[in-house]
Order: C-alpha cells, then sequence, then structure tokens
C-alpha cells in the first residue's frame, strides 16, 4: 500500500498526488517513472516522477481514461495497492550548453524534474505549449528554473498565440541552441522533431501504451532508427530523429473504444 | 493380487465439456476423484527400483507417495511429496510427466503420476513444520518456479528468505504467462502462501537493478539468487510486426491472465477481441495464446514453420487446443503482416524439411514461389522469449550472448555468493526444470555458507 501524502488540483483535469513511497524515492532520478495500479481490478499506468523528497514522489496526471479518472477521486490518506519504480533510464546530467526545453499538456510535469537537475549547468529555455491557460500548470516553478519561459496557447488565452513549434522555431533561428528536449503529445514531438531535424540535436520522451513497464510485453515497443525498441527499458527518451513517429501515432491510438467504452460503463 | 492390479484400467479424469470450456476460462482438466485416485495408484506395481524416480526433476520419493494413495491416506502421501517439492499442485498439472517419470514406467500404459500428484496436493492440507532458524539470511530475486523452489528449500534449512518480486503478484511465469485454464491462479496462491509459512517473506513491486541493486541486497544478506526468468518476448523482425493487434504472446498472456483483461470491463486492462487470429510459433506459449484467443471467442490459427512431429507443445496440451476448434497450419512460415492501421492479414510461405540442424529437428526451408495470405485481425507472435535484460545491465555480471546470466555448474555467476538459476540462465525452458534448477541452486548455497 502506498499513501497519498497529499493531493492537489493542479489546473482544468490536471492533479497532483504525493506519493509515501521512501524506497522509490531514494532512487528517483529525473526521467523516470513508475507503474502504478490503484486497485485489484485495475490496470497498470505508466507516470513519470515530477518530483521527490526523502520520503515521497509526486506524480502529476491529466484525466484522460478511466484509470486516471479513478486517481483524481482519490484523496490524502487514501492508499494505492501497487507503486513500482523507478523505472525507464534517467536523464543525462551534464554540460550541454543552451538546452530548450519543449513541453505540452502533461508534459509540463515530465521536464520539471529534468530542467531542474539541468539548470546548473546549461542555460535552459522552456516552451510551453497548451491548447488555453485553464490547461497549463507549474509555470511558477517552471519559471524558477528557467533562463527564460515562453508560453504558448493554442486560443491565445495566455502567452503568445499559437504553438510550440512557432515559438521552437524563433528560438533556435535567434539563439545557438545545443540541445532540445521535447515531452508532450505524440504529434506535438513528431511536430518538433520534424522542425529539429538536421539542426539540433533533439530527444523526446516517447508515452507508450505499457502493461508491465519492465520490458516483458512489448506493448510499448516502437521503431527507433529502424530496430524495435522498448519505451519501458531502452527508454523513455530517444533521438527524436529516429523515432517512427507516424507508427507510434498509430499504437498509441490502439485503445481508444475500449477507453471509452470503460468510462461509459462506470 | 498382481494379476488383479494388471486388469485395472488406467484411470482418465474428467475434463470440462469442450462447447462449455471455449466460452470460460476455468479450469480444463477436473483432476481424479478420491476413487480415481487409488484405482490408478492401485494399478502401481511398486517396483524394487522405481525408475520414474531418477527421471523426477524434484527427486520426489514417487513409489512411496503412490503407496500411500493406495492405502488411502492421503495426508502421508502429501508429506512424502513436500519432502522434496513444496509446488506439487503446480507441477502436478505443469509438468511434462510423459517426458520424465512417466517415460520411463513399466507400466502399460504408464501410471499418471503427475494427476496422482495433483489430487494429493488438491485434497489434503499442507502442514507447516516448525523450524529452526539458523540465523542466515538469504535474497531471492523473482517469485517464479525457481524462485520460490529457492526460497522454499532454503526455508526448510533454517535460512530467512526474502523474496522480491518485480510485478504486483507473485508466481512469475506461473501469474503472467500460464492461463487460468491449465493452472488456476488460486493453486499458485496457495502454494505460495504455504511457503510463507515455511518463513519467506514477499516483497512485491520490487524491481531489483532498479529500486535496490544486488549490490546492496549483498550487504543485507548472506547471498543472493538470481531467478529473473525469461521475460523478454522475441519478435520476428518482419514488416508489419508493430502494427496495432499484433501482440506478442507475452503481451498477450500478460493482459489476460496476469491483469484479467479478458473480464474487461470490468477488470479496467483492455485485450483486443478479433475475429480471426493467427498465433506463430510451435510452443506451449503459442498454444496457450491459441486457446486464450479461442475463448475470446475468436477463430484461431497456429502457423508453425516446421511439422507437428517438431512441435515443442505437450501433446496433452496439442489435443486440448485441437478439441477446443484451434487450427494447424503446418510447413508454414510468416512473411510479412499487412494492414494499414490495423492488422488485416498475413502473408506466408510454404515450408519444406531439410537436413537436420543444430537443434537435431529437420531445418525448414522455403519453397518458393508458394506465398499465400491469411486473413486476419490479430497477429499473436509466440517464437520463444529471452532472459530478462533488466536485472544483467545493473550488475558487472558475465553475461551470455542471449543476455543471459552465465553461471558454472554450481549455479554460481561470477560474483561471489550471488548465484542465478532457472530461465534467467538458460533461457526460456520448463516450470520444472526451473524448479530443479532452484532446488539444487538452494542446496549448494547451503552447502557454501556451511564452510563459510
Amino acid at each position: 500500500m502506498y499513501r497519498i501524502k497529499e493531493k492537489k488540483f493542479l489546473a482544468q483535469k490536471t492533479y497532483l498526488i504525493k506519493l509515501f513511497a521512501p524506497d522509490i524515492a531514494k532512487k528517483a532520478k529525473p526521467g523516470n517513472f513508475i507503474m502504478l495500479r490503484i486497485d485489484e481490478k485495475g490496470e497498470r499506468i505508466p507516470l513519470t516522477i515530477a518530483n521527490h523528497d526523502s520520503e515521497t514522489i509526486t506524480i502529476i496526471f491529466l484525466v484522460v481514461g478511466r484509470t486516471t479518472e479513478d486517481l483524481s477521486k482519490l484523496n490524502e490518506g487514501d492508499d494505492i495497492l501497487d507503486v513500482a519504480g523507478p523505472l525507464g533510464n534517467p536523464i543525462k546530467i551534464k554540460n550541454y550548453g543552451t538546452v530548450v526545453f519543449v513541453a505540452g499538456g502533461l508534459g509540463i510535469a515530465a521536464i520539471y524534474p529534468q530542467l531542474k537537475a539541468l539548470k546548473k549547468n546549461n542555460k535552459i529555455i522552456s516552451i510551453i505549449g497548451s491548447r488555453k491557460k485553464e490547461l497549463l500548470f507549474l509555470l511558477d516553478e517552471i519559471k524558477e528554473s528557467s533562463d527564460r519561459v515562453i508560453v504558448c496557447t493554442d486560443d491565445g488565452s495566455y502567452g503568445k498565440k499559437g504553438f510550440v513549434t512557432d515559438a521552437l522555431k524563433e528560438t533556435i533561428d535567434e539563439e545557438e541552441t545545443d540541445m532540445v528536449i521535447t515531452i508532450g503529445p505524440t504529434i506535438m514531438m513528431k511536430a518538433v522533431a520534424e522542425l529539429t531535424k538536421d539542426k539540433v540535436k533533439t530527444v523526446a520522451s516517447i508515452n507508450s501504451i505499457m502493461v508491465d513497464g519492465i520490458g516483458m510485453c512489448g506493448s510499448c515497443r516502437v521503431h527507433v532508427d529502424n530496430e524495435i525498441k522498448f519505451a519501458c527499458v531502452d527508454g523513455p527518451e530517444f533521438d527524436a530523429h529516429k523515432v517512427d513517429w507516424d507508427e507510434l501515432l498509430k499504437r498509441n491510438s490502439k485503445y481508444r473504444e475500449e477507453e471509452h467504452e470503460c468510462i461509459c460503463l462506470k | 493380487m498382481h494379476m488383479f492390479k494388471m486388469k485395472t484400467e488406467e484411470q482418465k479424469p474428467k475434463e470440462q465439456d469442450t462447447k462449455e470450456r471455449i466460452h470460460n476460462f476455468k479450469e480444463v482438466c477436473l483432476g481424479y476423484t478420491k476413487e480415481q485416485a487409488v484405482k490408478e495408484a492401485e494399478r502401481c506395481l511398486q517396483c524394487a527400483v522405481p525408475m520414474c524416480e531418477r527421471e523426477c526433476p524434484a527427486d520426489i520419493s514417487i513409489k512411496k507417495f503412490i503407496k500411500h494413495i493406495a492405502d488411502e491416506k492421503f495426508d502421508l502421501a502429501l508429506k512424502i511429496i513436500l519432502e522434496k517439492n513444496s509446488l506439487p499442485g503446480i507441477c502436478g498439472r505443469v509438468c511434462p510427466a510423459e517426458e520424465q517419470c512417466r517415460k520411463s514406467c513399466i507400466s502399460k500404459p504408464a501410471i499418471n503420476i503427475n494427476f496422482l500428484e495433483r489430487f494429493v496436493a488438491d485434497n489434503s492440507e499442507k502442514i507447516v513444520k516448525n523450524i529452526k532458524k539458523i540465523g542466515k539470511r538469504i535474497a531471492v530475486v523473482g517469485s517464479g518456479p525457481a524462485g520460490l523452489a529457492c526460497s522454499s528449500d532454503l526455508a526448510l534449512l533454517g535460512y530467512e528468505v526474502v523474496i522480491y518480486e518485480a510485478l504486483h503478484k507473485l508466481g512469475g511465469v506461473l501469474t503472467y504467462g500460464i492461463p487460468e485454464f491449465r493452472l488456476p491462479k488460486k493453486i499458485v496462491m496457495d502454494e505460495a502462501n504455504y511457503i510463507k509459512k515455511l518463513g519467506v517473506s514477499i516483497n512485491l513491486n520490487s524491481v531489483i537493478g532498479k529500486l535496490f541493486s544486488v549490490d546492496e541486497l549483498l550487504k543485507e544478506y548472506d547471498a543472493v539468487f538470481i531467478a529473473a526468468g525469461a521475460g523478454l518476448p522475441y519478435f520476428l523482425g518482419i514488416d508489419g510486426e508493430n502494427l496495432n493487434n499484433v501482440y506478442s504472446a507475452n503481451e498477450f498472456l500478460t493482459r489476460n491472465n496476469l491483469m484479467k483483461a479478458y473480464k474487461f470491463p470490468e477488470y479496467i486492462t483492455p485485450i483486443k477481441r478479433a475475429k480471426k487470429t493467427v498465433v506463430i510459433g510451435g510452443g506451449n506459449v503459442a498454444i496457450d495464446s491459441a486457446r486464450v484467443a479461442r475463448r475470446l471467442g475468436s477463430d484461431v490459427t497456429i502457423i508453425y514453420r516446421r511439422s507437428r512431429s517438431e512441435m515443442p507443445a505437450r501433446d496433452e496440451e496439442i489435443k486440448h487446443a485441437e478439441e477446443e476448434g484451434v487450427k494447424f497450419m503446418f510447413l508454414v512460415n510468416p512473411i510479412k503482416i499487412i494492414g494499414k492501421d490495423d492488422v488485416d492479414g498475413i502473408e506466408c510461405i510454404r515450408m519444406k524439411l531439410g537436413e537436420p540442424d543444430d537443434s537435431g529437428r529437420r531445418r525448414p526451408l522455403p519453397v518458393e514461389g508458394s506465398e499465400f495470405m491469411i486473413e486476419c485481425g490479430q497477429v499473436i507472435v509466440a517464437i520463444g522469449q529471452g532472459p530478462n535484460p533488466m536485472i544483467g545491465k545493473t550488475i558487472n555480471l558475465n553475461i551470455g550472448k542471449k543476455g543471459n546470466i552465465i553461471v558454472n555448474n554450481n549455479y554460481q555467476t561470477s560474483i561471489s555468493n550471488v548465484f542465478a538459476g532457472g530461465d534467467i540462465t538458460s533461457g526460456s525452458a520448463t516450470v520444472i526444470k526451473a524448479i530443479s534448477d532452484g532446488k539444487k541452486a538452494a542446496k549448494i548455497i547451503d552447502e557454501k555458507l556451511k564452510r563459510g
């Protein structure tokens, strides 16, 4: 059992949960994720570790399906049955120079531990995107750990009107960029990869469908550089210019009907 | 008396009706009744030199336990089995007895030793004896058959054993791999509970290599036994393999067995149900996948690149699959999986058998120009599994070409006091081979720690 120590509403459909998991917290590194199962009939879902202290890990999630909806209804003091981690390969923390983070949607939560870790030795520019103002969160924290933050909304309700790729194009045109790290919706990461191709080294943290999260099922597989890779154990970070994005887009929409059925039947 | 015994007919356990069972996940083989068990036990000739025992990887005193069944002393029979094997309900169901104990049985037909073992396991209570603790601690990585067998033997010798299991349920392949209708999860949990009562504790959700390193375990324990299994699914490397509705057998089985996706949406993990499924492979995992797909309402065809006689799957499993309407196409190899987003079909080529290869089986060769299509909405790739790569990546152990942990004849890895056994060392084998490894390793670990 893993107790919820804190729960916060962050933005529309977006919540933060701090879980008591001292063993995982001790080993957690930026880029790691956990597999979580709420109860006996639950599914296992991967969630990025957005933060940790000596005893707790923080996860941030967007209500997109049955499990995240159930999770959003839990409160401080409630228990989660299973949490396994820290999984996946952590990012390499080193001096790159100027690093541009491009995050959209829930990716905002995933870049936070990374930019915090890279802040010390790098110039950090964060480009944050969402559909509208109400979906933004963690902005203060990201501003604190970035040298510059550009926020874009599709409808212009906050920051610049437009897509993250527009802001990214301006940024890499203006400034010598050594590395782009992108986390967010697959379609956004694909667009980022297309934009930076042959210009800036880019890594993307891919969000595949997983069952076990420890390399045993291959549900999260995707072609990277024409080789089958498992996001859970080979990733989740890959060279964005080598990921077969169209394949990943298809694979990630695999259970859309079932997700709908599961929510409707509730 | 002797003549009478010879006349008793072989007892066959009742099985769930074929028409009914393809609509449920309940166990197919219902096991012996008491009368059947006694009759079958009475057929045993009680050989002076029981050849069956020589073939038992768990070293069970078969002759003795069968005698107790014939005398209707079932508790005693179980006691005899438990002296050597803490997992009789599991072994009685999944051991390839026909290749082991039954193979050298003198009775014709051979005594159904496996069904007798199962009967005793299911119908008698396992008594836990008092064990004197010796004050030494062992960490076991993985709670599959090798890990459970090693743990129980070490616990019986007085060691304090802690198992670290990566998944949220114990049992390893017994839980995520073998379907409910062949090995009910209640049996796995019951036998694991018996092992817990022997003093073994089990930490779930504990991914060694991530949560704790083997080095950290070595600081807390006198020895570590790694039994992380062969959970890495192999793929064919053909076009279309990443299309939606192409599953590794591991994924397909894990979704259904571990996550209970066949009960979706009561259980939240989804599974695709296709009208037509093609399973690629000829082992027990292929058969298990096919029989699960059948129960999900699919028309199922297994394609195998060799002929029936080369199939590694147990005859009993093949027979059950056939009864359930699973079709087989032999000497057929997949070339390409066709589809836009989802699978529409699979392009195959016919094969013929050539000269024997390294495995001693005749090598399948493609018949030029014999390509053809099978339409289907789902493909399950069941061509084998490799050792779990995660743990090997995180410690400085000697690792073989296939990712297997290299051990010597004594299950010793390249690090002192770190032992390994089961599929993590050999690649994908059988449950009983893993149990046998776990038992032998326990003995060696005990000898080594006692020597100091």
